[in-house]
């Protein structure tokens, strides 16, 4: 560290070393210095490890929490025990006297009144006929440490309303389609749209990007055009996600509308090219180079021996990749693979540019509908500035945390299987 | 490397008497299977080729003629310092400029960070701390970038708002962005960061300790210079996915071009703006429509001249041990 400029040895010059008290100081100083340092290399790691928790902890912070529930109806009126004690006839006959005209129309439109179960009767009633709404929202810290202020707040704003516990994440949101009134919104619509967009994404990418690892480690020669093939997807890697949404807007979206919107399947496609196969086919372009790269890893460590010896035996080619090579580089591939499919559940901004719908209350029906995405809608109830959307956006977030999640844990579980069965 | 294995068969011409009366032919077969199987993996090799044609293609056709429209001069786009679609000013600084903000407030936090935990993790963190940590900066890395803008939006900003007061810092702003963009590129620096120092031989450190040097004068002077072009090379990656990132700017750092150098103004960066303007139901061949397509192609650009300049760093000045 402190290196002192070399002095020639003639026997006049001679420069001692520190000695006796010096020397021990020296040393204390020396290693002062390290220890500060270390730990100023530890509390970065430390900086990074409370950023995670305080995201976390922001998400969790948000997705429960106090509700101040308001109904502009007494249920009591309505009936003498419980609205959830009754039968299905008697949920019926209420929903039937208490809600008139256009709404009871489109509802009888969606699906006939009388058919529906007791559920659903039982959330048209508190939608349209006891119209309960949430007309505050608190995060889960004020409900833990401050619940006192939020009881003065309430009493004073809502005198009618009564103060509930409220889980944002729960079986209903995850069921219910998209809604304009937050407490009553659901994710349904988005999380299909982003299996759907997953599974088709997919099946062209793994194929394709297998493919171009197996053609570029066991085929191709050191010449030009493969040089380029591998230098081209190692700069791919590094292109933006967005300006992969603009090919797949100006390509697919615009280009190929008449296959992209099923037009040429007949009338009654997608009236434009903002679909899901426009979606899974950017998706699939922007994870193929992960894709490749990381399959690509796992062939050039299948050790070469195993090669001779299929060779030795007299196999082809072919028959040595695929009865050897991939067999044992599945694992690796499949991780890979898993890596770049969460990427895919996670991208946002190609979606956006492609055009995925905000508001969408159908599910998807095949590959040429018109689609929502999970964080597409997150992002949309983000950047509104009600409180509450920001309460279901944080719902929204844990969702697709648990889904990268599985998805992670089923990656490492693959890994686990395969490696011991080989 | 493979070839090399047909070789012994393909010279043999010997015609071997088989136990029958047949003679069994070792002369090599043609195998139309073999060439159809080789020719289906080329093609999906070439499909990278076209992704990359394709990207350039588009930008390039959309800019022309975007540059092609009355309203637009490639000088004007290139010095200007409005962008306001309505009234036919299309100049890229404002958006340029705060991209460039966001992603130094986002290299401040992120370099030392991750060059700091990264030199922990490789030089002085135990096995078992180390899986622990690692695992969590990984995670980090993982989480999708929407998430973070609503980090950014639903924590990191009021936070700003709280400590600087509430008449500095607007409710979207573009340290806030920053900020939060550092967090989300420390995982990427500190873990290519810590193969480029694990790269390096032990036999130096032994060596560094031998002369007496302690832990982190053998850290500071003998690995980071010796794994530098990796650091380097880490640091513009990083610079790269800052420039390219745009969820955390679209959701936090604002809507709207504005040129300013105050990092508590909203304003609106390349990649939001893309974003906000196709986030609407955008009409073909509309001005707007274009205009996104010369800014992705200064994106593009960007990105890649600093994709090819790490590239080189890593190749031209790599020291190599052994």
């Amino acid at each position: 560290m402190s290196a002192e400029p070399i002095q020639p040895l003639t026997p006049g010059s001679v420069r001692r070393l520190p000695q006796g008290e010096d020397f021990r100081r020296n040393i204390a100083r020396r290693r002062f210095i390290g220890r500060i340092w270390r730990y100023l290399f530890f509390s970065s790691l430390i900086i990074g490890v409370i950023a995670l928790v305080t995201l976390l902890g922001t998400i969790v912070n948000r997705s429960f929490g106090t509700v101040a529930v308001q109904e502009r109806v007494n249920p009591a009126t309505l009936a003498d025990r419980p609205l959830e004690d009754l039968s299905q006839e008697e949920l019926l006959a209420i929903a039937q006297a208490n809600i008139s005209g256009n709404v009871r129309r489109r509802l009888d439109r969606e699906e006939p009144l009388a058919e529906r179960n007791e559920a659903e009767l039982l959330r048209i009633i508190e939608e349209f006929v006891l119209q309960r709404e949430v007309v505050n929202s608190w995060p889960l810290s004020e409900t833990l440490f401050n619940y006192r202020h939020i009881e003065e707040q309430a009493a004073e704003e809502f005198p009618n309303a009564r103060l509930e516990f409220r889980s944002w994440v729960s079986w209903d949101f995850i069921v219910r389609p998209m809604s304009r009134t937050p407490a009553l919104a659901g994710i349904r619509t988005a999380l299909l749209g982003s299996i759907w967009m997953i599974v088709i994404t997919m099946l062209l990418a793994f194929p394709i990007g297998v493919g171009a690892a197996i053609y570029l480690e066991e085929y191709a020669r050191d010449n030009l055009i493969n040089r380029i093939i591998q230098t081209n997807i190692n700069n791919l890697a590094g292109v933006p996600s967005i300006i992969y949404g603009m090919l797949g807007l100006a390509i697919f979206v615009r280009g190929l509308e008449y296959f992209t919107s099923g037009q040429f399947l007949g009338p009654g496609g997608a009236p434009n090219g903002r679909t899901l196969i426009s979606a899974a086919l950017t998706m699939a372009l922007l994870i193929l180079p992960l894709i490749i790269i990381n399959a690509q890893e796992s062939i050039r460590a299948v050790p070469n021996s195993l090669r001779q010896a299929s060779y030795g035996l007299g196999a082809t080619q072919w028959q040595t990749i695929w009865n050897h090579v991939l067999p044992v580089a599945l694992p690796g591939i499949l991780t890979g693979t898993i890596l770049g499919m969460s990427r895919a559940v996670g991208e946002t901004a190609p979606l956006i540019v492609i055009g995925a719908a905000t508001y969408i209350v159908t599910d998807p029906s095949g590959p040429f509908s018109s689609f929502t995405a999970l964080p597409i809608q997150i992002y949309n109830w983000t950047s509104r500035p009600q409180d509450q959307f920001r309460d279901i956006a944080g719902a929204g977030i844990v969702v697709l945390l648990i889904l990268l999640l599985s998805l992670n844990a089923a990656a490492i579980l693959l890994r686990n299987r395969f490696r011991r069965s080989i | 490397m493979a070839n090399q294995a047909r070789v012994g068969v393909e010279g043999s011409s010997t015609v071997l008497s088989g136990v029958g009366s047949e003679t069994l032919n070792l002369r090599k077969r043609s195998r139309p299977g073999e060439k159809f199987i080789q020719g289906t993996l080329f093609i999906c090799g070439i499909i990278s080729i076209f992704t990359t044609m394709g990207i350039v293609y588009v930008l390039f056709t959309e800019s022309w003629r975007f540059f092609g429209s009355p309203e637009v001069s490639i000088s004007e786009f290139l010095t200007s310092t409005t962008w306001q679609p309505r009234v036919g000013e299309f100049g890229i600084w404002p958006l340029l400029n705060s991209t460039l903000i966001t992603s130094f407030i986002a290299m401040v936090v992120a370099t030392p960070l991750g060059l700091g935990s990264a030199i922990y993790l490789s030089e002085y963190a135990t096995p078992r701390i180390r899986s622990i940590l690692k695992p969590i900066l990984e995670v980090l890395a993982g989480i999708p970038t929407v998430v973070y803008g609503y980090f950014a939006i639903s924590f990191m900003t009021p936070l700003l708002r709280l400590i600087f007061g509430t008449s500095t810092v607007q409710i979207y702003n573009m340290a806030s962005a920053g900020l939060v963009m550092g967090i989300m590129v420390l995982p990427l620096i500190s873990s290519m960061t810590e193969d480029a120092l694990s790269a390096v031989p032990r036999s130096l450190r032994e060596g560094a300790y031998g002369l007496g040097a302690t832990r982190l004068e053998t850290a500071l002077n003998i690995v980071v210079p010796s794994a530098l072009s990796g650091i380097i090379a880490a640091f513009i990656i990083g610079i790269s996915r800052a420039v390219g990132e745009t969820m955390i700017v679209a959701i936090a750092a604002g809507a709207g071009p504005r040129f300013t150098f105050n990092p508590f103004e909203a304003a609106e960066t390349m990649t939001g703006h893309i974003a906000r303007i196709s986030s609407g139901d955008l009409g073909f061949d509309t001005i707007d429509y274009n205009s996104i397509f010369a800014i992705g192609l200064t994106l593009f650009i960007m990105t890649l001249v600093l994709n090819i300049l790490s590239g080189y760093v890593v190749r031209r000045f790599r020291e190599v041990y052994e």
